[in-house]
């Protein structure tokens, strides 16, 4: 691609810098503004009944007493606010096959999870609400659920939805090669897992939470909204509540975690739009945590059962997997529930230089809480599922893991090429990537002391995983099938009077410090100090049209849209510099503030007096001359359908196999994101990755009763990772910069949570491996390890 | 997440605190450190109609040493216990606060609030029931004493009767040649345990005068006679443990989400066998 060559080595360039974000000190003095601090003249708040059971038809809702109660303004039941939007179906049209029936905000007839909303309340007070919801009188009769993914296929299984004929929402078939005939040849050691992953929930410091506010006036809806994809939301609320587009503002401040839970369309918030349109006033509804864990989208949920074939040198023949996932009674709407199955297919393997692969995917319907994207989309699972069985194998055959990874991985200089599954693959770097890796972990002096502490009765053990992560996804993801979801972003930037550049992105901020990298992009490539800088996002009305912050996209894609905005800036501020100077264009630069000779760096005048000198005194520019101190650029991918970035990663841990508990001792992560714009940032988003997968694998699990009850909805029963448990986690980069745009930048927010899961697995394992045993599920829990150690 | 209405009081005395809750028809409840029950009216699992706020109660304040008894008033917090000089006395509780919860509930939660709420996983009524504590309560019929062995009879069940307060709780020192142990099993550290044990022993060469204490283990802390005998009088070896551990069938043990109940079983014999090897190193 070509552009300014010259732009990572200007003197006042920002990039590669670990610049503090400018807005940690308003956060970390309360200052934040998160939607529950929004309160607005009038507003009122909403609280839901939700259903108690898995599956159960509604026969009646009584909401006479609720209705009279103090402070209550209404009372809508399902029926009531179905009447005010259109049904919407959780599907995409390139996901060939995948079913799912119309979906209301509240049930109207059935209710098809514990925790799906029956009936919302509005009072004065959240309190008052909750007061009235518990005089609410619902009847109902509860019908068999279908919760184990295993059986839901069976022909004796009940129906979620009759008119499906059974609970499959979707099933895909990847065939390479001949998977059959490799494992069949001579001399082929095949080993098989199964492999289950529990679900797990994004767990967002800052819950769920809408403030809607209709002005009948101008049939303006305003949604504050804590969320990821404003524009997504936009369209959303626009088609289902029946608003022309520009008649809905979507607005999102400062958001408290998202994690991919809130870019989905949840019932109750739709709910709280439709029922500030009805009462004319402002509908606050914040989700708590128990409604949190209820119905926030649940992730993961997978039973994988897996081959590898290798023969004895070493070589990987290929790999057969069979996926089977339960993703609740609805595909989630917009983007739908097949796409972590998906993900999962086009990922299992894709490090390695495989010619046979065969996996097939199924995704069925389930009473349980809606399954969806959540950070790293399928990439646990598919991470998990090769590398798993690539140690597997590895002591199957007597082979060190560092070497049979070396022996598979892609080779540096193969690129481009595509992985087994059709994926197009370019600039990676897997095999420097684990000799990076084997580095800075010192491999060899941890195999030493883990036969030392063998000989101690201490079992530690140390486990890699080679991976890949989609990133920057073009419209191949979304777009093409029918989503209103933008695949490109675009930015703006504008010289004020004062000399300050105005930025606005379409990308957002959910705490990972997208407006500062956005403020790094911008001071660097215009030349002005990073305190000049002012940035906008999160708002529909006024920022340009984009996509927003999901996938790993914000810095790839937001981030050279911000490149290329500020970057025409400079041209045109050079233009109207080149005509008041008398010189040329490109006789001058922008530097710290000032246009300056190019050559020299002498300064010629300040950018306040040159803003100054268009915006007060145009009479002193010739006529013809019509100066622009504003550009907008828009940036899409083109040519890939998304930019995978690679990375390898490593875990140390002990296993107290009197207990089964599991401690990480240590972590490593190599990532390679292409150019890194804020290394302090990915640093930190790798890290926060890594213990969000540590989670996933030791810690989290949304536990369900037969009966389709989830069990434990409090911070004490679903445990998180926390620091006091947190190893030292060691962060290195390779930089092998996308082609795809002039930024070069990857993304990195997924790479620790896609990784970080495979690695524990594999330590675990390692460390139990002398005694026989060997689990397969996740999270490894103290019991499920003690189970193991008892099979073993 | 938003507690239904009550009425709220402030006494300023204990009699006037002992006259609301008496005049309340079991309605009232009152607050300590508001650590457990605030959650648990937010979660409507608790609707008490009055709260009765302790917190303005001088009788209720306070850590004075009495002889061979430190007296730690029913308002202490777990900070204000940690930061008193006069806990050195007793070090068995001095070993296990870094274990209760977090700063952030410790500097709340209260002493008596915890033996009063009698959670089966929480540290306090076990290490009461080790140290052979007396609690002191407080009633319509004037004051009366349980010791803390015979305090803690279920869930959530103590001997306090609804009209009256937990006042103090008086903890004997250590005495000379005394030793003490702690551990608990956490996933991560100020957890509830998945299976905690307190011990005293006035000897170690043999084991004598021994004191112990499970948590997280049933329905209650508690301390099983016949375990205590079969180990009193042997060395602490893995092999007397293991000769003891049966008498532990007196427990009922739970199960949970988390773990089984023979793995709490199990459990609570490793933890025993952990604070008794650091004890006696």
């Amino acid at each position: 691609m070509t552009g300014p060559a010259t732009i990572f080595d200007r003197p006042n360039t920002y990039i590669g810098k670990p610049e503090p974000r400018a807005d940690a000190a308003r956060l970390l003095q309360g200052r934040g503004r998160y939607v529950d601090d929004l309160n607005l003249p009038r507003m009122v708040h909403a609280a839901f009944v939700r259903s108690p059971h898995a599956h159960a038809r509604i026969r009646a809702i009584d909401v006479t007493e609720a209705r009279a109660a103090p402070g209550v303004l209404a009372v809508y039941t399902g029926a009531d606010i179905a009447a005010e939007v259109t049904p919407y179906v959780g599907t995409l049209t390139h996901m060939a096959g995948l079913r799912s029936a119309p979906q209301y905000p509240l049930a109207v007839d059935v209710a098809r999870w514990q925790g799906e909303p029956l009936v919302m309340v509005v009072a004065r007070s959240r309190a008052q609400a909750e007061d009235a919801c518990d005089l609410i009188d619902a009847d109902l009769e509860e019908l068999e659920a279908v919760c184990d993914q295993e059986t839901a296929l069976s022909p004796d299984s009940p129906l979620i939805h009759e008119e499906f004929g059974s609970n499959l929402a979707w099933e895909r078939l990847v065939e390479a090669g001949d998977v059959d005939t490799a494992f069949a040849a001579p001399g082929v050691t095949v080993v098989e897992r199964t492999f289950r992953f529990g679900r797990h929930t994004g767990v967002t410091l800052e819950s769920r939470g809408t403030v809607c506010d209709y002005d009948p006036s101008e049939n303006q809806l305003t949604m504050y909204y804590s969320g990821q994809a404003p524009h997504m939301m936009q369209v959303i609320l626009s088609k289902h509540l029946g608003l022309p587009e520009e008649d809905v503002r979507v607005i999102s401040n400062d958001v408290g975690g998202s994690f991919g839970i809130k870019i989905h369309t949840y019932g109750d918030e739709i709910a709280a739009a439709v029922a500030a349109r009805m009462l004319r006033r402002p509908v606050k509804f914040i989700a708590d945590r128990m409604e949190s864990f209820m119905t926030d989208i649940h992730a993961r949920d997978h039973v994988v059962t897996a081959r590898i074939g290798v023969t004895a040198e070493g070589n990987i023949v290929g790999i057969d997997m069979d996926d089977l996932t339960g993703i609740g009674p609805f595909s989630m709407y917009p983007r739908t529930s097949a796409i972590e199955c998906n993900q999962v297919l086009n990922l299992t393997g894709a490090p390695y230089a495989l010619q046979n692969y065969r996996a097939r995917g199924r995704v069925v319907f389930q009473n349980k809480m809606l399954m969806c994207q959540y950070r790293a989309v399928g990439h646990p699972i598919a991470m998990a599922v090769a590398d798993g069985l690539l140690e597997e194998a590895g002591r199957a055959i007597g082979m060190d893991p560092v070497a049979l990874r070396k022996k598979n991985l892609m080779a540096d200089d193969s690129y481009p090429r595509q992985s087994a599954s059709g994926m197009k693959l370019d600039d990676l770097s897997h095999q420097k990537a684990i000799t990076k890796l084997t580095e800075i972990m010192d491999y060899d002096a941890l195999r030493t002391d883990q036969a030392e502490a063998r000989k101690r009765g201490v079992y530690r053990g140390i486990g890699l995983v080679s991976m890949v992560e989609v990133t920057n996804p073009s419209p191949m993801f979304y777009g093409i099938g029918g989503a209103p979801i933008a695949s490109q972003d675009g930015a703006t930037a504008r010289l004020d009077a004062g000399g300050a550049l105005h930025v606005a992105s379409s990308i957002t901020e959910q705490g990972q410090g997208t407006n500062a990298i956005l403020a790094q992009i911008a001071a660097g490539v215009f030349g002005v100090p990073i305190d000049r800088v002012r940035v906008t996002t999160g708002d529909t009305r006024n920022v340009p049209y984009g996509g927003g912050t999901w996938a790993s996209r914000g810095a790839g894609i937001g981030g050279e849209a911000m490149l290329q905005a500020a970057h025409a800036l400079r041209d045109q501020v050079l233009e109207v510099a080149g005509t008041l100077l008398q010189t040329t264009p490109e006789a001058l630069d922008i530097r710290d503030g000032n246009v300056v000779d190019a050559g020299t760096g002498a300064e010629r005048m300040t950018l306040a007096d040159l803003a100054r000198t268009v915006y007060y005194r145009g009479n002193e520019l010739p006529s013809d001359t019509k100066p622009e101190l504003i550009a907008t650029r828009h940036y899409r991918v083109t040519d890939f359908p998304f930019v995978f970035t690679n990375g390898a990663m490593a875990a140390h841990v002990e296993v107290d196999i009197e207990t089964g508990f599991v401690k990480v001792l240590h972590f490593w992560a190599v990532e390679d994101c292409g150019r890194v714009i804020n290394p302090m940032l990915v640093d930190e988003q790798v890290r926060g990755g890594v213990v969000q997968g540590i989670g996933g694998a030791l810690y989290e699990e949304c536990l369900y009763s037969p009966e389709g009850q989830l069990l434990n909805t409090t911070m004490a029963d679903y445990i998180v990772p926390m620091a006091a448990e947190m190893p030292d986690i060691t962060v290195a980069h390779i930089e092998t910069p996308s082609k795809t745009s002039v930024l070069g930048a990857k993304g990195a927010g997924e790479a620790g949570t896609g990784g970080a899961p495979a690695a524990i697995l594999n330590a675990v394992n390692d460390a139990l491996s002398p005694l026989g045993a060997s689990l397969w599920q996740m999270p490894m829990t103290p019991q499920r390890v003690l189970t193991a150690l008892s099979e073993g | 997440m938003k507690a239904p209405d009550f009425d709220y009081c402030r006494p300023g005395t204990l009699a006037e605190a002992l006259s609301l809750l008496a005049g309340a028809d079991g309605e009232a409840q009152p607050l300590a450190g508001g650590q457990s029950l605030m959650p648990m009216m937010n979660f409507r699992v608790a609707a008490p109609e009055i709260l009765v706020d302790l917190a303005g109660i001088p009788e209720l304040r306070g850590i004075a040493r009495q002889g061979d008894m430190l007296r730690i008033g029913a308002m202490t917090t777990y900070r204000e216990l940690q930061d008193d000089p006069a806990l050195q006395a007793v070090p068995l509780i001095a070993m296990a606060l870094p274990h209760i919860a977090h700063d952030a509930v410790r500097n709340r939660g209260t002493i008596g609030g915890s033996l009063a709420l009698a959670d089966a996983a929480a540290e306090m009524p076990a290490l009461m029931m080790t140290l052979n504590a007396v609690i002191e309560l407080a009633g319509p019929d004037g004051p009366r004493e349980v010791p803390a062995t015979e305090f803690f009879l279920g869930y959530y069940e103590t001997a306090c009767e609804p009209d009256e307060l937990l006042v103090a709780v008086r903890v004997p020192v250590a005495q000379p040649g005394e030793v003490f142990g702690f551990h608990e099993l956490v996933q991560r550290h100020g957890d509830y345990a998945m299976a905690g044990v307190a011990i005293r022993a006035t000897g170690v060469a043999p084991i004598a005068g021994l004191a112990v204490g499970f948590f997280g283990v049933s329905d209650r802390a508690l301390r099983v006679p016949a375990f205590e005998e079969a180990l009193t009088g042997t060395d602490g070896s893995e092999a007397a443990i293991a000769a003891a551990l049966p008498k532990l069938d007196a427990i009922e043990f739970e199960g949970d989400t988390k773990i089984s109940a023979e793995t709490r079983r199990h459990y609570a014999g490793v933890a025993l066998k952990r604070a008794l090897k650091e004890m006696l190193a």
